[in-house]
């Protein structure tokens, strides 16, 4: 039981971790330029492709480096030429624009790479067990896996708290307006972030790529889960993203593990009633619903507390 | 008082209007009547029913995006739980024989979006905007997922069938032609787009555009947007089950794949790219969008990228749709300046034409040597045949996309200026009137 609570704990951080470098870019362009990137899973798994092309002729560190940067600057081209156009249609417009985006994306990497899993691997100097817990090995990759989140996690805030950049960033969330009365570029800085938040997602790519499968469904897959961490924690709430982010990671990791069922917990159903539609309630495992618990959770914190357990906005 | 009313209130329509608005709709009924007439074939048949199924779903989602201002990503949830109601219903008719004909059942699809409405719309409409767009999403996911979970009511991944023909039947009609399911899908269709024009009619229609356009002013006003939004939004799902009901009569199946977020999408990009702002607008996008997925997936493989590319460029460039884009030429017609944008329009035409070829080109011969590099390179797509490996074809399909885009965006300047002479004409006259 120990065991199963403490690994579940490294994988649910580690996704979490993941999840945050996602979200973060996500909340803040959102707080920005108004707009939720529905494209930004897209650049997950640009990067987590990319990756894996860059990593078939160089090598995997390089990949690490190049892929996040040709995202990155697909991503701040996208804001430059696309959105910015889009802008004076409105919000609905510029959500939809995204919303193409993605779907192009996903039918662009399927052409390029086809519909199945890619064989992207761990890099062979990764790739032996990082120390043994309970006779679990625990591979060093995902270590690694960890160490380049929190790395990131903490170069961010020390940006955005700590430099010049970082200051003005943060006034333009709120008074973009005024940023641009001071005579700063408002229009390179809103790219320049739609750029730096699009390669944290392709780096996130780039790491989870080997780990987890590489396929052309996987910003299908992760997208919704990532709606659901910047509205749980609030939408537009930096502080609350990175909280929602470890929740989730930790719930769905924690869910997946667990085998209970109310046939488990109170028994079988009673023969009358075994060939109906309860017997799929009685029966489900708690491991079984783990992909709907962050939908579930959606659902209460909208019910209990509509502006996300850190929002301060209400839209 | 009498005399104020009357002086305030708008002028009763004429009758020659009167007669040109029933004779609109007996038009399309007459049309609709006779349309198997004139295109028998099987296959038309089953165009036309799902065009039809088509339309009152895409009308069903202007509800919300067009008519109240919210964009859902999970307008398939009430489509598709409608479906699959339908689909027990007709199971549980068929065994017990109970006296009710397949004509009524699309009202038990209907009546179940309109359930799950009432039950989902009350949280998922406190909020609009991205809130809104968000919260419809990850309703969706849930329910999506949830079906595959409880298999016994959806069926897993192969999901559940049904007879149409063993219900009770009103003059010998027994559904099994496709032929009647093109009549039935023709009658709800007509009926469900009169109900939902007469919906943009009465005081609560009007009051949805109000909460779209101002949903601060609306309060003032002394209205809750939040109890607008979630009216709105349950007519929505209510007409939703009914395409819904009609698609699963249709193919007597419902699975998982009605409730996703692929037919949540389709019935976005057919609404957007018709038009929100007119009610035709969605009727068209369902025609367009329905022919086009039929007509390309036999001419090209990634006819799926080609569909989210016209996306695209309509969001960029007609944010109004086909119909916002046509309507915009209607005051240049009336004043009769309609003739000095035309030319400019068949200018401009021409490079544009050779620029989405020389693109189409560079597509397909990408796509041959992706996806499949070891075939022959003799390839033909949309009818055409051309060599993929063959320099030349390369080189003419980089001279059509960029000559064809730098001219393209000399002659679009152009088109710019004669518009603008135009409507400038138009501008004046209605300041001399």
């Amino acid at each position: 039981m120990l065991e199963l609570i403490v690994i579940s704990t490294l994988n649910g951080v580690l996704f979490g971790m993941l999840l945050f470098l996602m979200a973060s870019g996500l909340t803040v362009i959102f707080s920005m330029l108004g707009v939720l990137n529905f494209a930004h899973a897209s650049f997950y798994m640009l990067g987590a492709f990319f990756g894996f092309q860059i990593a078939r002729w160089f090598g995997f560190w390089p990949a690490l480096l190049i892929a996040p940067v040709l995202a990155g600057a697909i991503g701040a081209g996208v804001e430059r030429f696309g959105l910015r156009r889009v802008h004076k249609n409105g919000h609905v417009a510029e959500l939809l624009f995204t919303f193409g985006l993605a779907f192009a994306i996903e039918e662009i990497v399927q052409i390029i790479w086809g519909k199945s899993p890619v064989d992207f691997r761990v890099p062979a100097l990764l790739d032996f067990p990082a120390f043994t817990i309970f006779s679990t090995n625990y591979p060093a990759y995902k270590m690694f896996m960890l160490l380049v989140s929190v790395a990131i996690f903490a170069a961010l805030l020390i940006t955005l708290k700590k430099t010049r950049i970082g200051l003005i960033v943060q006034a333009a969330l709120t008074h973009p307006h005024m940023v641009g009365h001071l005579g700063h570029n408002v229009g390179r800085i809103f790219m320049m972030v739609f750029g730096v938040g699009t390669a944290l997602a392709a780096v996130a790519g780039v790491i989870a790529g080997p780990a987890l499968v590489t396929q052309s469904n996987m910003a299908g897959l992760l997208g919704p889960i990532l709606f659901v961490v910047v509205v749980v924690g609030g939408l537009g709430s930096l502080p609350g993203a990175f909280v929602a982010s470890l929740l989730i990671g930790l719930v769905q990791t924690f869910a997946v593990s667990m085998n209970g069922s109310l046939a488990g917990a109170f028994g079988p159903l009673s023969p009358a009633w075994a060939s109906s539609w309860l017997s799929d309630i009685w029966g489900v495992t708690i491991a079984q619903i783990a992909p709907i618990m962050p939908y579930v959770l959606l659902v209460l914190i909208l019910i209990f507390r509509p502006m996300g357990l850190l929002g301060t906005r209400d839209t | 008082m009498s005399e104020l009313a009357r002086a305030v209130a708008p002028p009763l329509p004429a009758a020659a209007e009167k007669l040109k608005f029933y004779g609109l709709w007996v038009f399309t009924a007459l049309v609709l009547l006779l349309l198997p007439k004139i295109f028998s074939s099987g296959g038309s048949l089953t165009t036309f029913s799902l065009i039809g199924i088509s339309i009152i779903f895409a009308l069903s989602y202007n509800i919300l995006l067009g008519q109240t201002g919210m964009l859902s990503f999970g307008h398939a949830v009430y489509y598709g739980l409608g479906g699959f109601l339908v689909i027990h219903a007709i199971n549980i008719l068929g065994a017990n024989k109970w006296p009710i004909p397949l004509p009524l059942v699309p009202l038990i699809g209907g009546l179940t979006g309109l359930t799950f409405a009432i039950l989902l719309g009350w949280v998922s409409t406190q909020r609009s905007g991205t809130a809104f767009a968000m919260i419809s999403l990850g309703v969706a996911e849930l329910v999506a997922s949830s079906a595959l979970i409880l298999r016994t009511f959806f069926g897993g991944e192969a999901g559940i069938s049904a007879n149409r023909t063993k219900l009770f039947r009103v003059f010998g009609w027994s559904f099994g032609p496709q032929i009647q399911i093109y009549y039935l899908v023709a009658a709800w269709t007509l009926i469900a787009v009169i109900a939902m024009y007469a919906l943009t009619r009465t005081p609560l229609g009007r009051m949805c555009n109000a909460v779209r356009d101002n949903p601060e002013r609306v309060q003032f006003v002394g209205y809750d947007p939040h109890v607008v939004r979630y009216l709105a939004f349950c007519f929505s799902g209510f007409f939703a089950g009914i395409a819904g009901a009609l698609a699963a009569i249709n193919f007597e199946i419902a699975n998982s794949a009605y409730l996703g977020a692929v037919q949540s999408g389709t019935v976005l990009f057919a609404t957007y790219i018709g038009g929100v702002g007119f009610f035709i607008g969605p009727i068209v996008g369902a025609i367009f969008v329905t022919i086009l997925s039929l007509g390309l997936s036999d001419l090209t493989p990634v006819w799926q990228l080609y569909f989210g590319l016209i996306f695209i460029a309509v969001v960029v460039f007609a944010p109004g749709g086909i119909t916002g884009l046509l309507m915009m030429h209607r005051p240049l017609l009336r004043a009769g300046t309609l003739t000095k944008v035309l030319p400019s329009y068949l200018i401009a035409f021409i490079p544009t034409l050779a620029m989405i070829a020389g693109l189409m080109l560079a597509i397909e011969t990408i796509v041959h040597f992706t996806v499949n590099p070891n075939e022959d390179s003799h390839i033909k797509s949309f009818g055409v045949p051309f060599d993929a490996a063959s320099p030349a074809i390369w080189a003419i399909s980089a001279i059509l996309l960029i000559g064809g885009y730098l001219v393209a965006r000399k002659t679009w300047t152009m088109v710019g200026h004669a518009w603008d002479a135009a409507t400038s004409v138009v501008r004046a006259e209605e300041i001399v009137a």
